[in-house]
């Protein structure tokens, strides 16, 4: 992040390992993700040794060790802003202001999480050129909470993140909306991951 | 040791990066990968490596299994539904030297499938992945050859023209001539090219519980179909979606439900028709004598 203390060690003095086998381990968290992308509203419990700064959740540290290189922009809130360094120094990401410029995308906490239109949409030609988002919860259940409908969801799951409420639902379904473009969504909360693909529907339910 | 049950084992080369593939490149594909699912039926461009195999021989399917693979996984490979001819044969022995991981020729026990131009007649089931190797993924190509033009019908969803070419077929052959590589409509929205699996496997890509994801190497694209997605056989009213049928049943296991192949058996003209799905047939075989 600064430049100051990027000389003799400064910088990289108090980092902190990165995954011991990162061949295996990130083949195993991108499949995880894949899974959980797949079958929106379902979890993962994601396991790594890898010695996150404060600030990211195991989930979401995780896919940013395994999915983050050179080629990804990456847009950090900023309470997550101490993870920049080493982000940077285990991927080689590149870190941006602007959520529209980013690949990939962290928000700290629901509290940090911008409109989802501020991020990167793609265009109707290549809607792939979207921000992935990750958004860090304090809790995620399967039991209660929103139905979700769509690609990868037989009938209909339920899915709860705390802190995402109304408001959450309405930009989602903006969102929606804009398909074939958007932003594609993981839900992390300590070692567990949910994914939200832009084609998920997201409804109410009769009781939460 | 009976060659036949038993193929030379295959041993891990450790002068490979596991699945051959190098992690740039690795998490480039994964990438594609997860914009393709989520954007069922879209084509996600990606930076297609050389393979130590020629264009035209599985390298986008080679390319998104050595990016999905893992240790734990059960690898079946098939070509035109057989596990025993030479690309899947070669492609097998190509991810167990490069992974080292178990290989199985039942549908039932893989994890990952890769598969060139046939879905397995055993259904697939939640948590299985299947690969399928694509030669042209783009359905609108014949019609429309500018890459730019495709793309701008794809972002429109301006499908006209596939219609009309199927409305001609009808005109002059009565029906739709098309019997391999049958155009899709993904969850209502984008057109998609199958690869060249036969019609009678169309209706399986449809709410099918395993996610389905596609390569093709030379074109650099992947597309994808995740579990439980709609995905419809083009057709019109009065003439409405239909798979080929057989006056016959398979001459060795006698399935009446299966994609059959015509073997010629002699130089009289004499023919059978069997299983191309070699696994399925095997299964329905009471004592494979």
């Amino acid at each position: 992040m600064s430049a100051a203390g990027m000389h003799a060690g400064g910088a990289l003095a108090g980092l902190t390992p990165g995954f011991s086998d990162p061949v295996g381990a990130a083949q195993a968290v991108f499949r995880l993700c894949l899974e959980r992308l797949s079958r929106p509203g379902t979890l993962a419990e994601v396991r790594s040794d890898a010695a996150l700064p404060a600030g990211l959740h195991v989930a979401s540290g995780a896919l940013l060790l395994a999915l983050l290189d050179q080629d990804t922009r990456l847009w950090l809130s900023p309470a997550a802003a101490g993870a920049a360094a080493y982000l940077r120094f285990h991927t080689g990401c590149v870190p941006v202001d602007d959520p529209a410029e980013a690949d990939f995308a962290l928000a700290a906490s629901v509290r940090e999480l911008p409109q989802l239109e501020r991020f990167a949409q793609g265009s109707e030609d290549y809607p792939d050129r979207s921000t992935t988002l990750i958004v860090q919860v304090e809790s995620l259940a399967t039991d209660a909470g929103w139905t979700l409908r769509g690609p990868g969801i037989a009938d209909s799951v339920r899915l709860s993140a705390a802190g995402l409420g109304a408001a959450f639902a309405l930009d989602w379904a903006a969102n929606r909306r804009r398909f074939p473009c958007g932003v594609d969504v993981f839900l992390a909360s300590d070692s567990r991951l949910a994914g939200l693909p832009r084609t998920t529907r997201l409804e109410d339910s009769a009781c939460t | 040791m009976n060659p036949t049950d038993l193929p030379a084992a295959v041993e891990r080369d450790a002068n490979f990066n596991f699945g051959y593939l190098d992690e740039r490149t690795k998490r480039m594909i994964r990438r594609a990968i997860l914009k393709a699912v989520a954007i069922p039926g879209y084509q996600v461009p990606f930076g297609s490596r050389e393979m130590p195999l020629p264009y035209g021989w599985g390298t986008g399917g080679i390319q998104v299994t050595a990016s999905v693979i893992g240790p734990q996984d059960v690898l079946k490979v098939i070509d035109q539904g057989a596990d025993d001819t030479v690309n899947a044969v070669s492609i097998r022995r190509f991810f167990q030297r490069t992974t080292g991981v178990a290989v199985t020729e039942r549908t039932v026990e893989a994890t990952l499938i890769q598969t060139r131009h046939r879905i397995p007649e055993t259904p697939l089931a939640e948590g299985q992945v299947i690969v399928y190797q694509v030669p042209v993924p783009e359905p609108l190509q014949r019609l429309e050859p500018r890459e730019t033009e495709t793309r701008r019908m794809h972002g429109l969803a301006e499908y006209g023209l596939m219609h009309v070419k199927l409305y001609e077929d009808i005109a002059r052959y009565g029906h739709v001539a098309t019997t391999y590589d049958y155009p899709v409509m993904v969850d209502g929205r984008y057109l998609m090219a199958p690869s060249p699996i036969p019609k009678f496997d169309n209706p399986k890509l449809h709410m099918n519980p395993a996610l389905q994801l596609f390569g093709a190497g030379r074109e650099k694209r992947i597309y994808a179909v995740p579990p439980w997605t709609s995905v419809e056989s083009l057709a019109f009213e009065d003439h409405p979606f239909e798979v080929q049928r057989w006056s016959q049943p398979c001459a060795l296991c006698g399935s009446t439900q299966s994609f059959l192949d015509e073997v010629i058996v002699d130089d009289r003209g004499g023919r059978m028709f069997v299983c191309s799905d070699t696994d399925w047939c095997r299964q329905r075989r009471p004592a494979d004598a």
